[in-house]
């Protein structure tokens, strides 16, 4: 693809710092501090779980924790009290290996279950737009923060949890990690081993808000309006 | 627009600020909220400092390698299936964007936030090809439709009132809703979930682009800049030359200064990473995709002493713990960039003509150069633009020009300088009167005649002077 003004752009750069060009062999220094990796540093699962349960309330966020059993009948409260009927979730293995796919085969009458898929196109954000409940599985779930991270792919659009109403990530406890930093690192050696980074990544924290009209916290602006984490052990 | 954002001139702008009542309350607890976030979030780390480091760090090494870490980016970024843009002048961004909307006969552009959009005046561009262009961050909506310039880099509507907020919206819209800011809200968001499902062409700025894969940051609660680039199929990225790291390591360390100085949070309720075109049957993102980085005078700061301005990270925290800004609003800067970064970088982006107010609107207490993340010494800029305006360019304002005279002597001293965080407090000492400043020199006159102000801790001029002449006498 193409690239245009770079040479005379990047010259003037290299001779306003009063050098020539560096078109290779800048390394990144060793910093002097590494503050990030002291946060939460050796704390088990359960303890970050712990981190991660009072994060929630911070963020506005229900929380919600259960084991594989229980996963269908949270899923079913939390759907009830978000009068979720129209609900839109990624194509990921997963739901099938926790159940999830059972549940929804289950409620079939009451429940209006659209898996993404890349053959209707645009037809997807059209039902997410509608949907009143996105559901995804959070790839890397950082506790200090209570984010959940998305790699977005064919199989699971960014629209699932940003058009519907309300969203439900559920998020298997392996994948919590103390902070952003593990999963800005794990992202960072994917691209030093060659492989490429998604197209597009979330880092989702709680529903959308904001405090523009007089500092007043609106939850629910563009995004979902409600959101509630499913912590499955 | 440009960065400036009117011809009012400086004195009048200010007085508007002192004489706005509900301006001054609302940015001055805005200005407490954001503080205490600040410094709880501070505190709860416990190693602010070490944080503080590596952000300084992080930036010196990105900006002294500017021209590696672009030619990167740009590479990433074309490998990924998008188009780069430099882009040398304002003018030659908006050419290159308009020409992007021609071709792709665009009628409707949803916008993110984006402070270099503002700066170029790109909006005015757009309309000029005929494009209709609605911005979606809540504030800058309603700034939109009150077509009004921002006041805070963070919360850009802050000195509207709720009152306000639902006449614009009922004016221009046919809101017949309450003041209340939810149903405000979701009103606004009912009309731009509209826009953004039409919309042709989303344009967004970026806090981060990430070198090593050429990903495109963005840092919202709102989740519009999710909306802006998940929908359209075509998406415009504008950024300033500087806002870059090395690697997803360096970005995600930045992404926690930014969040926690600007409003004391963890992290926003969106971090998005956008890398390049959308893949092989993805749905969402966009089909085209195009970065234009931009110069616009940002290449004059390189390799000179103001060179650290370059770090900012635009959390606004500096502007968040000034007291000149809490007295005057954003307004009175008459830049797209308020507060004390304002002061600093809008005379380096286009000169002193314009600005040379800029500088002195600072008590030089440091509270700035204290709260920034990313630990430029603004203040000692601010103090060595003075004594550029006075000594090299001749335009002090003449209030200043006997104050300064002295002043720049004595800040050429190095040893004096460099204690210039002390240095507040004897450079107002004439007008100082029991702590408070009763009636100040030059623009903190304006004010000062309003009301009094906090002098600056620290040994008065008066006793310093005694203390010298004493030290004289005796040798
Ligand atoms: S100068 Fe520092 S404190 Fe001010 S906006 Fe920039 S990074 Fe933030």
């Amino acid at each position: 693809m193409s690239i245009q003004n770079r040479e005379a752009f990047l010259d003037k750069l290299a001779s306003r710092l009063g050098r020539e060009r560096r078109t290779s062999g800048v390394e990144r220094p060793q910093w002097s501090v590494t503050p990030q990796d002291e946060v939460f540093k050796g704390m088990s699962q359960d303890e970050l779980v712990d981190v991660l349960e009072k994060h929630c309330k911070v963020i506005h966020t229900t929380f919600k924790r259960t084991d594989r059993d229980g996963l269908a009948k949270v899923l079913n409260e939390t759907l009830e009290a978000y009068e979720g009927k129209l609900i839109i979730t990624s194509k990921d293995a997963r739901y099938q290996e926790y159940g999830v796919t059972d549940f929804f085969e289950e409620q079939k009458e009451k429940l209006d279950v659209h898996v993404w898929d890349s053959a209707l196109g645009k037809e997807n954000q059209k039902i997410a737009e509608r949907a009143d409940v996105g559901i995804v599985f959070s790839d890397i779930t950082l506790a200090e923060s209570g984010t959940v991270t998305s790699f977005n792919t064919k199989d699971n659009g960014r629209s699932i949890s940003l058009l519907p109403r309300t969203f439900i990530a559920i998020i298997p406890k392996s994948t919590l990690v103390p902070r952003m930093t593990q999963a800005a690192r794990h992202i960072h050696q994917a691209q030093a081993n060659g492989e490429d980074v998604p197209s597009y990544v979330s880092f989702i924290t709680g529903p959308s808000n904001s405090a523009d009209i007089e500092m007043n916290l609106i939850v629910g602006v563009h995004g979902p309006v409600k959101a509630t984490y499913i912590v499955v052990d | 627009m440009s960065i400036k954002i009117g011809e009012i001139p400086y004195k009048e702008r200010i007085q508007k600020g002192i004489k706005d009542d509900f301006m001054r309350q609302a940015v001055s607890s805005a200005q407490g909220r954001f503080r205490t976030g600040r410094l709880t979030q501070a505190e709860e780390l416990g190693n602010w400092e070490d944080w503080r480091n590596l952000g300084e760090e992080i930036r010196t090494h990105t900006l002294e390698n500017l021209d590696y870490y672009l030619q990167q980016l740009s590479e990433q970024v074309s490998r990924r299936g998008g188009h780069v843009f430099f882009a040398e002048t304002a003018e030659e961004a908006n050419q290159y964007v308009k020409e992007i909307i021609l071709k792709k006969q665009a009628k409707k552009v949803v916008k993110a936030k984006s402070m270099v959009t503002e700066e170029i005046g790109l909006n005015k561009a757009l309309e000029e090809v005929g494009a209709e262009v609605v911005e979606s961050d809540l504030g800058e909506w309603i700034l939109q439709l009150d077509e009004d310039p921002p006041s805070h880099i963070v919360t850009p509507a802050l000195h509207k009132n709720k009152q306000q907020i639902r006449e614009t919206f009922a004016k221009k819209k046919g809101y017949t809703g309450s003041d209340t800011p939810e149903e405000l809200a979701a009103f606004a968001r009912e009309q731009l979930r509209q826009d953004f499902l039409a919309a042709d062409v989303g344009v967004t700025g970026c806090n981060f682009a990430i070198a090593e894969s050429g990903s495109i940051t963005l840092v919202t609660n709102e989740g519009n800049a999710e909306m802006v680039t998940a929908l359209p199929d075509t998406v415009i990225t504008v950024m300033g030359m500087e806002r870059i790291v090395p690697t997803w390591e360096e970005m995600e360390v930045l992404v926690s200064l930014l969040t926690r100085a600007a409003v004391g949070q963890k992290l926003t309720s969106y971090i998005t990473a956008l890398t390049g075109a959308r893949l092989d049957e993805e749905i969402d993102g966009p089909e085209e995709f195009h970065l234009v980085v931009v110069d616009n005078g940002r290449s004059k700061i390189l390799g000179t002493e103001f060179q650290s301005a370059l770090h900012c990270i635009r959390c606004a925290a500096c502007i968040n713990a000034c007291p000149v800004y809490r007295h005057i609003g954003g307004h009175a800067y008459n830049s797209i960039y308020p507060g004390p970064i304002g002061a600093v970088i809008t005379p380096l982006l286009e000169g002193y003509d314009d600005h040379k107010e800029l500088p002195y609107a600072s008590t030089l207490c440091a509270a700035c150069t204290e709260a920034c993340p990313v630990k430029i010494p603004l203040h000692e800029h601010l103090i060595r633009h003075r004594q550029i305006i006075v000594e090299k360019e001749k335009k002090a304002p003449t209030a200043e020009k006997l104050m300064m005279k002295g002043f720049a002597a004595w800040a050429s001293n190095p040893s004096i300088y460099n204690m210039s965080a002390k240095m507040a407090k004897p450079a107002l000492g004439p007008w100082t009167k029991d702590g408070m400043i009763e009636n100040g020199p030059g623009p903190l006159k304006a004010w000062t005649e309003v009301r009094d102000f906090y002098a600056p801790q620290g040994q008065s001029f008066r006793s310093w002077f005694k203390q010298r002449q004493k030290d004289g006498e005796s040798k």
